[in-house]
């Protein structure tokens, strides 16, 4: 059984912030798929955060996680209320479909 | 008083020019005559404290140019010359004011024409008044200034402009040569006031300059530049062409402007300038020349013409090429005179002219008319006498001054003398050939017009006609009265100093057989046209047959018109259209604002793409860049 270190950890966050960042551009379908790969962005900070306080012993990184995960469920809440409000006003969510910064 | 001669044409000027529309057509008609008219009474009286009490001043109004050297005041120089051209321009312009009233009636810009009228004489009087070439010069250009205003006054028509135009050119090639005749006077005295300059014109009559990598003499070509300047003025052969079409204006411009004062300004010039001219053997015989052949050109031109104010055009071109061969020999009192007289018969010529036009509702063509002397009595008699005066009919104003010119040119006794003379015997049948062919054409005959019936032909009104009369008064009797004083030379005669002579005139007769040439000449001519224009018209017919070249190359004017055409204005166009559209279009434009403004819309169109509007695409680029950031970052830190 492989001891399980650090690296392993950092290598998961890695991999779930580029599945994140890769989600948010190669994404031509919906807008809260976007909203979903933010999330998977911060998970992988808070991934980083934990190793990091465990390996060095210091609270604070547990700390700041738990005050990401707040302010990320408040996010979430305010993201899907505007993408609420967007499908109101131009009726589609379509992510190709909302060029308005267009000039 | 001597300040309101100047002052009150101006006042007039600006009154009716600005307050024209306030005032009425009628004040201001009245208001601006009235001015010009006290103006020529005391003009009048100024002549005669001149002409009896030696009355000579110099009024400084104010100093103009204070600078270094060049020191030059706003003056009013009054001598026997410059009280003679008072005269004839005041009175004159006096005269035209008062016709215009009647000629004009029709016109819907009256207060515009009058302010016009006013402002030329005040320009005209500035320049005759002044005590230096600046001031010279300034009235030089106002005179031109207003006589472009007034060719042009009717400038809805196409023609007008066009005339407008190249007069104001042809003269800017003399004013070129004026100006650089003024230059070269301050250049060498440091000084443009005339007396100053007259002063030292003895002591440099050796300098020779090097100008356009000749050596000439200082003194010729200061004289050859100036008379430049006189030719374009004065409409001297190679710079006349704008002359004729000049006549485009109104009659009275014509009269005033194109006949009696400011086309005489050239004349004028070169008498003010005699003591200068003295010393150049070379220029006075140039002048000569030129003042012969534009007399015996424009004479030509004027037989074969239709127009009838063309053919008085050219009539005024050629004689003031009488005029400055006149000064040519060296007989500047009797140019004088001539510009005198002839300021006089030409101006009641043309009013003449524009008082058959206003007969026949505005036709110019002499071939349209004819046989209406019955009609218009007052206008035939005004006409026959200008006419008479003109050829020189003896007893009349243009016999005394003309034969003079010829007598003159005579006595000089060189070979250009000699010549001028013979050209000038020969020009005289001719004038007098084509001003009663004028006559004839027009009054005599049968009558011509299509358009309007005999019985509507009409006399002009009395506002038209009073002007006339007292021109013709003008014409009579000017030649007599006044023929020992302009022609008397010397320290104690009316000129006094005002012109210079090197060596006194010639004070010897020449042989009577050709004192009377002259006169025979031109009273044989009147029956002579007579028959050809009138009785025989197969005759007529048959020269212009037999001689076709001839009549066709005097028909076209010299082909001068055409050949300028050819030479300036096609190679002008296209040195021109190859500097717009090569130079500034392609090179100019295609670098700088063009070729700027079209570089930084390619850069921002390519740029706007960008600016897709898709959010991923921009989350992307923000990633890149931040990645690009960190890695910089991170390896040179």
């Amino acid at each position: 059984m492989i001891d399980i270190g650090l690296g392993h950890y950092l290598t998961l966050g890695a991999v779930i912030f580029t599945i994140g960042v890769i989600g948010i551009f190669l994404n031509r379908k919906n807008i809260i798929v976007i909203l979903m790969s933010i999330e998977l962005i911060l998970l992988a900070v808070n991934i980083n955060l934990v190793s990091f306080s465990i390996y060095l012993n210091d609270i604070s990184g547990q700390v700041f996680t738990l005050f990401i995960l707040t302010v990320a469920a408040a996010e979430a809440a305010i993201g899907l209320a505007i993408i609420v409000v967007y499908y109101r006003n131009s009726g589609t969510i379509r992510v190709e479909e909302i060029d308005k910064l267009k000039g | 008083m001597e300040l309101a001669i100047i002052f009150l044409p101006l006042i007039a000027s600006v009154v009716a020019g600005f307050f024209g529309r306030f005032i009425g057509d009628r004040n201001s008609e009245i208001f601006t005559s009235l001015l010009v008219t006290v103006s020529a009474i005391l003009s009048i009286y100024i002549f005669y404290q001149v002409l009896f009490f030696s009355y000579q001043e110099n009024i400084i109004i104010a100093t103009w140019i204070n600078s270094g050297t060049l020191n030059v005041n706003w003056s009013m120089n009054i001598d026997s010359l410059s009280a003679v051209m008072l005269v004839v321009v005041t009175s004159i312009s006096a005269l035209v004011h008062i016709y215009s009233i009647g000629y004009m009636s029709h016109d819907p810009h009256k207060p515009r024409f009058m302010s016009y009228l006013s402002l030329f004489t005040f320009a005209m009087l500035m320049l005759v008044t002044s005590d230096n070439f600046i001031q010279l010069f300034f009235g030089w250009e106002g005179v031109g200034l207003c006589s472009y205003f007034l060719i042009g006054f009717w400038f809805k028509k196409e023609s007008a402009n066009a005339a407008a135009i190249k007069a104001f050119l042809v003269n800017r090639v003399g004013d070129f040569g004026f100006a650089l005749g003024i230059f070269l006077i301050f250049y060498l005295f440091g000084t443009v006031n005339y007396s100053e300059v007259f002063e030292q014109i003895p002591t440099i009559t050796e300098k020779k300059l090097s100008f356009l990598g000749f050596d000439v003499k200082a003194i010729d070509l200061i004289c050859l530049l100036l008379f430049i300047g006189a030719m374009g003025k004065s409409a001297q052969i190679l710079l006349h062409t704008w002359l004729p079409d000049a006549m485009e204006g109104p009659t009275p411009v014509s009269a005033l402007i194109h006949a009696a004062t400011m086309v005489t300004a050239g004349v004028f010039l070169v008498v003010r300038c005699s003591p200068i001219y003295e010393f150049s053997e070379l220029a006075l015989n140039v002048i000569t020349i030129v003042g012969m052949t534009t007399a015996l050109f424009a004479a030509s031109v004027a037989l074969v013409q239709t127009d009838i104010k063309k053919i008085i055009a050219y009539s005024t071109c050629s004689q003031l090429g009488y005029m400055f061969f006149a000064t040519g020999v060296g007989a500047y009192n009797i140019a004088m005179f001539h510009l005198f007289t002839h300021a006089f018969f030409k101006a009641l010529l043309f009013l003449g002219s524009g008082s058959v036009i206003h007969a026949f509702k505005d036709e110019q063509d002499i071939n349209e008319m004819g046989g209406v002397w019955k009609n218009l009595p007052y206008t035939y008699t005004m006409m026959i006498i200008g006419t008479l005066a003109l050829t020189g009919f003896p007893f009349l104003s243009g016999f005394y001054s003309k034969d003079a010119i010829i007598e003159f040119a005579y006595l000089k006794g060189n070979t250009v003398g000699y010549y001028a003379a013979g050209i000038g015997i020969f020009t005289a049948f001719l004038t007098s050939i084509y001003s009663w062919r004028l006559i004839f054409k027009t009054f005599h005959g049968k009558f011509n017009n299509k358009k309007i019936k005999i019985s509507d032909t009409h006399e002009s009104p009395l506002v038209m006609l009073l002007p006339l009369v007292l021109l013709s008064l003008g014409a009579i009797f000017a030649g007599m009265l006044f023929k020992d004083l302009f022609v008397e030379h010397g320290e104690a005669s009316f000129w006094k100093n005002a012109i210079f002579f090197l060596e006194p005139l010639s004070s010897e007769h020449p042989p009577t057989w050709f004192l009377l040439m002259t006169p025979l000449l031109v009273t044989l001519s009147i029956p002579i046209s007579y028959y050809i224009f009138v009785k025989n018209k197969e005759i007529l017919i048959n020269i212009v047959e037999i001689n076709k070249p001839l009549y066709v190359f005097l028909k076209n004017k010299w082909y001068f018109d055409e050949l300028y055409e050819i030479l300036f204005v096609k190679s002008s166009k296209k040195v021109g259209s190859f500097l717009w559209k090569f130079f500034d279009v392609r090179l100019i434009d295609g670098f700088g604002p063009d070729g700027i403004s079209n570089f930084v819309k390619q850069l921002s169109q390519k740029a706007n793409k960008f600016q897709s509007g898709f959010i991923y695409q921009y989350a992307f680029i923000m990633l890149l860049g931040f990645s690009a950031l960190l890695t910089f970052l991170i390896i040179y830190n």
